[in-house]
């Protein structure tokens, strides 16, 4: 299945991207995404745990299972304000 | 919407907060001229904005259960900003000041804390960097 994924701030830098259409496995949950992303940016294979993730703009915990169309993005840590 | 990407208008925003309520409390976040005792010379912020959006609708509407008194207006500045411009406000109106505080400081601890908004420090010499609060 097809999936969305969009990159911000310093993993949008270290991807060289800042958007992609990825096939993904069904069920696959969003942690195991990360892993994937993992072995292809060497900066994502530097973190112990994912970092947060939103499915559809709204965080998500990592074993939650992708859908089809979902707009998936790992959020480098935030500095709003 | 709560982002902007032009100046946050801090008159139209007392503007729209003023209540015959009794408190207002008015939270302006602005760039600062140094970062880690290195000078700044300005910030870019970047936001996934619809994610950004929905998250603050969601922090408000968890603190207007928290707080059923206070309405609270939010703008969060995106770009390339200069020292002293405002990249956040907030204002909160209440019958009281005690509650119009807190929930003012409720809402700029939670916003900086989930709302996905970055920012890139640039340096007078030339080099620049993303912040990260979980190494401050």
């Amino acid at each position: 299945m097809r999936i969305r994924i969009l990159h911000f701030a310093s993993f949008r830098e270290a991807s060289g991207r800042d958007e992609e259409q990825r096939e993904v496995a069904e069920r696959t949950p969003v942690g195991d995404l990360w892993k994937i992303l993992a072995r292809e940016v060497p900066l994502f294979a530097r973190f112990a745990t994912p970092p947060p993730a939103a499915v559809n703009r709204e965080y998500v915990p990592p074993e939650t299972v992708l859908q089809e169309g979902d707009e998936v993005a790992f959020l480098p840590p935030v500095a709003g304000g | 919407m709560y982002l902007t990407a032009s100046a946050i208008d801090l008159s139209a925003l007392l503007l729209e907060a003023r209540a015959s309520d009794g408190a207002l409390c008015l939270f302006v976040g602005v760039v600062r001229n140094e970062s880690g005792g290195r000078p700044t010379s300005g910030i870019r912020y970047e936001a996934y904005g619809p994610m950004a959006e929905a998250e603050i609708a969601r922090i408000l509407e968890s603190l207007a259960t928290a707080f059923p008194a206070v309405r609270i207006l939010v703008r969060h500045r995106v770009g390339d900003l200069k020292i002293g411009e405002a990249s956040v406000a907030i204002a909160a109106t209440a019958p009281h000041r005690g509650e119009a505080f807190a929930a003012c400081r409720a809402a700029i601890d939670r916003l900086k804390a989930t709302v996905p908004i970055w920012k890139k420090e640039h340096h007078p010499d030339g080099t620049s960097d993303w912040v990260d609060p979980t190494r401050k």
